[in-house]
């Protein structure tokens, strides 16, 4: 198929590279998919322009907060609004100074690797070295029609223009030809990122068969799950890294981060009525199916993936996970479903105030190994 | 309460005349249940791609769509070669895992044979079961000879379809009122 050329030069370390090799503890983040829903109290909804704005809004006072990373999610279809969300991560990447910036997800399968690969370097510029990228498939494909691609082609598609955009960030001149866009020719893709290479990432769904293709193509992993039993997912990390040594990287310089569901409260009580009814009745909205209360009232299970819980129901959580995954970086999504502005950026004062300091606390200076010594024991505490 | 009546097949008569008597006596039984007659002969279904069941159009995005919204499902299937046809399996390819959660659905079956009896219970249920239905545990098996030009001509098959049908009402509203107390105890 693709000409593989001789670019087999040492890959890079990610986890260095990433700086997460330094000792800090678990990185922490929040992200958005960019959904713009009402909020199921009153069914009112802010205005596209306000939910934009709102983004910006987050990505400062998590930066604030001491969150590492924010991002915002692609999706072209009703109930969002962050179809162009590389413009919307220009405008955080300006309004922000130190922390780190990226897409959850970039849906890779209807762009064009070349301009993506532009938009990001050029987000990494504004922002002086912070962009990822994360590149995903698509859970709707209500994009497909709308931006002229066949559906029947769904894993190709992705795959190609994921090998593409990787030998675009490794080769400075690219010479590539495939199914899906015209030939490359010692093509320059400009500008260069600031960071050599731009991080970018795959998005995972819960399933192992994509944390394989990850592990496979030597590139950071970013998890997603819905909800859960936190031992259901090891199986996929497990997978991701096994096929990362199959094919000869090693898993200790890969990094992974999770994704889900995030939303603090005094008591858990308190926190499965805050968050219920956004879930609920954006997933009706987005999905066509809400969730049922017999499993989202699992969530406040120790072992559940869900954080919701008061601040240290929260931390025996990510600890837990950490103990389970050695991930390297947590992000939560917190304004799903019309959360109101004011009550997210609570959340996001809270958690900086009462959750990630805790977080590094117990994870710091452990992150060469997978297994840190500090979260087994939290782990231990919250096993009974 | 929403409930919708599946005759599950573009070939013949027979699923059809049974599941149009399955809805007269739905509606004879409980004026005030919204029924509706979904024949699959009659709408232009496409073939399940994979995508999302809202993002279909036209008669697929409308039969889908009832399904989602039904309390039950009442679905009359024929037997084709010891199973059900691919009409009514792509009904179910259509839709998500969890589709029948919080739904109850009962079963009809037409045959040409009584040898295929235990079709219904080892083809389809265990696909109903799947998509987590309440499966009404009786099912109604109508042979050939029970029918004579568009009619249920034998009286027993009349009383099962009845006794089928107050089944499957009985169960929705007991299920509904089950899982309201349930979630009112969760508090959130």
């Amino acid at each position: 198929m693709n000409e593989s050329g001789n670019h087999q030069t040492e890959p890079t370390n990610m986890m260095e590279h990433l700086g997460f090799a330094s000792g800090q503890g678990l990185q922490f983040g929040m992200y958005s998919l960019g959904d713009h829903l009402p909020n199921p109290a009153d069914g009112s909804r802010v205005g596209a322009g306000e939910r934009i704005r709102e983004f910006i809004g987050y990505a400062q006072a998590a930066e604030d907060a001491g969150f590492d990373f924010v991002s915002v999610g692609e999706s072209h279809q009703e109930y969002f609004a962050s179809q162009a969300h590389a413009v919307i991560l220009g405008a955080i990447a300006q309004a922000t100074s130190t922390i780190r910036i990226g897409s959850t997800s970039t849906i890779l399968s209807t762009s064009d690797p070349v301009r993506v690969f532009e938009n990001f370097s050029t987000i990494d510029h504004i922002s002086a070295g912070r962009a990822e990228l994360v590149a995903g498939r698509a859970s709707r494909i209500g994009l497909f029609e709308l931006l002229g691609y066949d559906l029947r082609d769904y894993e190709e598609l992705f795959e190609e223009k994921f090998e593409l955009l990787n030998r675009i960030n490794r080769e400075e001149s690219v010479t590539w030809s495939g199914q899906f866009r015209a030939p490359l020719n010692n093509a320059e893709v400009l500008p260069r990122p600031a960071q050599d290479p731009l991080p970018i990432w795959r998005a995972v769904g819960g399933a192992p068969t994509s944390a394989i293709k990850a592990g496979l193509a030597g590139v950071p992993m970013v998890m997603a799950h819905l909800g859960g039993t936190t031992s259901s997912f090891r199986p996929t990390v497990d997978a991701y890294r096994e096929a990362a040594r199959r094919r000869g990287f090693d898993p200790a310089t890969l990094p992974i981060a999770t994704a889900g569901f995030l939303h603090v409260a005094e008591t858990s009580q308190e926190a499965l009525r805050g968050l219920y009814p956004h879930i609920n009745e954006g997933m009706k909205r987005t999905n066509g199916q809400g969730m049922p209360k017999q499993l989202f009232a699992q969530a406040v299970d120790p072992h559940s993936i869900v954080n919701l819980g008061s601040p240290q129901q929260i931390v025996e959580k990510i600890l837990h996970q950490h103990e389970v995954f050695g991930h390297q970086r947590y992000i939560g999504q917190i304004d799903f479903g019309g959360m109101p502005y004011d009550k997210v950026m609570k959340q996001i004062e809270t958690l900086g105030s009462e959750v990630i300091p805790a977080v590094k606390k117990y994870t710091a200076s452990s992150e060469n190994s997978h297994q840190s010594s500090a979260s087994s024991q939290s782990a231990e505490e919250v096993s009974r | 309460m929403k409930l919708v009546v599946i005759s599950g097949s573009n070939v013949g008569t027979k699923t059809r005349t049974v599941m149009e008597h399955v809805t007269q006596t739905v509606m004879a039984q409980n004026p005030d249940i919204e029924a509706t007659l979904i024949d699959l002969a009659e709408v232009d279904m496409v073939f399940a791609d994979g995508r999302n069941f809202t993002e279909y159009t036209g008669d697929t995005g409308r039969v889908t769509r009832a399904l989602m919204d039904a309390d039950a499902i009442i679905i009359g299937t024929p037997i084709f070669q010891a199973s059900i046809p691919a009409t009514l399996k792509n009904i179910f390819d259509l839709l998500p895992t969890g589709a029948f959660r919080d739904k109850v659905i009962a079963m009809v079956a037409t045959a040409g044979s009584a040898k295929h009896y235990l079709i219904p219970q080892q083809q389809l249920q265990p696909i109903l079961s799947y998509m987590k239905a309440q499966v009404v545990q009786p099912y109604v098996f109508v042979e050939e000879k029970d029918l004579l030009r568009n009619q249920i001509v034998n009286d027993d098959v009349i009383a099962r379809l009845d006794r089928l049908v107050e089944d499957t009402l009985v169960l929705t509203q007991t299920y509904a009122s089950i899982r309201e107390a349930k979630d009112a105890a969760y508090g959130f």
